[in-house]
């Protein structure tokens, strides 16, 4: 088994402390609440997604552990200003790297994600780390009044 | 019973050593150390007799039971009664055909709630529960009362995570027709003044259903001298097989109740027009069922019995008190369930720490503790936590097992404070 030490690394940490974007969006036009039944975790994430399809704001709330909370905090730094395509395309890459299906050194557009890809190596806790792409995905596709989503 | 006496008679940690040994799913190692299993409440693991048992029943007498005058149905139909007389004799029911097997506790709670509760339930009519009960002992009744129109009404929990039985008089009433409650709480480990329970609910004409997941396991079970209605347990925490669970119901109760599921085996005689239904327990087990469960089942009771259930409890208390003293001296450390009848279940937070986090650190060191909300999120949102770190232990652990655990909260401490 891979080195626990290799899946929390210091940015997870620093992210789990420090949240980016964390707290609750005023007037969003899509949001999403995401619940993983396995441990009881949710998060909430609230967007403001442009005419053109760019996603201009985003923010997030919940509780989680430090690999779900330090993903989140690292999508919501990442695909702010993004076109809504390129965030799917990123989810995808993600999770590709996460379900072994793709490697990292495959999925340069990950950049900083990758830190969270030791999680591969712990399939317990890879939904912990797709969580927040799964709600964000849910929001985006049929988010305008609110939804729910679970990694079940 | 004075404290020295029970002293005396607990398990050793030289023999639950010894009966480690007995069980090969623990001789290996996790990640790279020797694995430390403390996770019993969640499942127990099975000892050689239990696994050597159903091998040979499937080798030598496996056949269905209950019909064909053949040598091997006669086999398989004799183990399989044999299994629940033990059951009987396990919980010292008055009589073997109050067993019903079924597939866990799960199903022995839907089946009450289903069936008797249908019978007997109607509008404005109330189930009264506990803020502590295992979500299996939760949403059947939610089910049943949807159908039916009756409600829940919940006695709530203190600090320390017991019943607050003052309020149980108060919320017993006319219209109260049936008490579940946990024998033993699987996320705090309290075990509940069951007996006072059973009698403020009978005092008032209402029968309890128990769930007895955790306290089978551990402790001595007498239904009689209990006089609980109905009781139910699985036989995966009792270092038996999984797939299969007892319910035990008085007699009068599961004769006067309808049938849970139709099908072979549950029937008198049927025709088109109509059909009469078999006696308990035979009514309550259609299909053809888990045989091989109950053969496994017995093995594992005797295994237990041997040993002495006072002799566990005692040695599982130990365990409990020495984790406890051991895990309060970390800073950030909140016990979850402190009351002060409990069993070998040590349910805990860790200050700005998540307990998925601390699960995946003390696995990596070979450490299989239960991380989340234990199936009872009523319990979870009571203390405001959304999720427990939870160690429970079983007739195989050992000082020695715990002082890893606590080492191991160390590592996560290291890596993760």
């Amino acid at each position: 088994m891979a080195d626990v030490r290799d899946l929390y690394q210091e940015v997870i940490f620093e992210h789990n402390k420090n949240p980016r974007n964390f707290g609750v969006l005023e007037n969003p036009n899509r949001f999403a609440t995401g619940h993983n039944p396995l441990c009881g975790d949710q998060l909430t994430v609230y967007l403001i997604v442009d005419d053109d399809g760019t996603v201009s704001d985003v923010k997030f709330e919940g509780s989680g552990c430090a690999i779900s909370v330090a993903s989140a905090s690292l999508m919501t730094q990442m695909i702010k200003g993004k076109p809504q395509e390129e965030v799917e395309h990123i989810f995808q890459a993600f999770h590709d790297v996460c379900m072994k299906e793709r490697d990292v050194e495959e999925t340069p557009e990950l950049e900083k994600l990758a830190v969270l890809a030791g999680v591969r190596d712990f399939p317990s806790r890879v939904k912990c780390a797709t969580l927040a792409w799964h709600t964000i995905h849910a929001a985006l596709e049929r988010g305008e009044q609110g939804t729910e989503v679970t990694t079940e | 019973m004075a404290e020295e006496e029970i002293a005396s008679r607990a398990v050793t940690d030289a023999e639950a050593t010894r009966f480690q040994r007995d069980f090969p799913c623990l001789q290996q190692e996790a990640h790279g150390s020797p694995l430390v299993y403390l996770d019993s409440a969640a499942t127990s693991q099975k000892p050689q007799p239990v696994i050597d048992t159903i091998k040979r029943f499937y080798e030598t007498s496996y056949s269905n039971v209950h019909r064909g005058a053949h040598l091997l149905s006669e086999r398989a139909t004799d183990a399989y009664e044999g299994a629940r007389s033990r059951v009987a004799r396990y919980i010292n029911a008055a009589d073997s055909r109050e067993i019903v097997f079924v597939r866990g506790a799960t199903e022995a709670i839907n089946l009450v709630a289903a069936s008797y509760g249908r019978a007997n339930f109607g509008p404005g009519d109330e189930i009264l529960l506990t803020e502590m009960e295992h979500h299996s002992n939760i949403v059947p009744w939610q089910l049943v009362a949807e159908q039916t129109g009756a409600e829940l009404k919940v006695v709530p929990i203190t600090d320390d995570g017991e019943l607050m039985m003052e309020r149980v008089d108060e919320l017993l009433g006319e219209r109260t027709k049936m008490v579940g409650v946990a024998h033993v709480s699987n996320a705090l480990g309290t075990v509940n003044p069951l007996k006072v329970l059973v009698e403020k609910a009978h005092a008032n004409g209402t029968p309890v259903m128990v769930d007895g997941c955790q306290a089978a396991p551990r402790l001595a079970v007498d239904v009689q001298e209990l006089g609980c209605d109905f009781y139910a347990f699985s036989g995966h925490k009792l270092y038996g097989p999984s797939g299969i669970g007892v319910l035990y119901g008085r007699q009068d109760l599961l004769e006067a109740m309808p049938p849970y599921q139709g099908g072979g085996e549950m029937i008198r005689r049927v025709t088109f027009d109509h059909t009469t239904y078999a006696g308990a327990p035979a009514k309550f087990e259609a299909g053809t069922p888990n045989i091989a469960g109950p053969v496994g089942l017995h093995v594992a009771m005797d295994y237990v019995a041997d040993i002495g259930l006072e002799a566990i409890f005692a040695h599982e208390r130990d365990l409990l008190d020495y984790a406890t003293e051991a895990i309060q001296q970390i800073d950030g450390v909140r016990l979850i369930g402190t009351a002060d009848d409990k069993a070998g279940i040590l349910s805990f937070v860790f200050e700005g720490v998540h307990p998925h986090d601390i699960g995946t650190i003390l696995d990596n060191q070979g450490i299989a503790v239960r991380t989340g909300h234990h199936c009872a999120q009523p319990v979870m949102d009571r203390f405001q936590v959304s999720a427990t770190t939870r160690a429970s232990f079983g007739l195989y652990n050992t000082r020695e097992d715990v002082d890893a655990f606590i080492k191991g909260l160390h590592e996560v401490k290291a890596i993760l404070g």
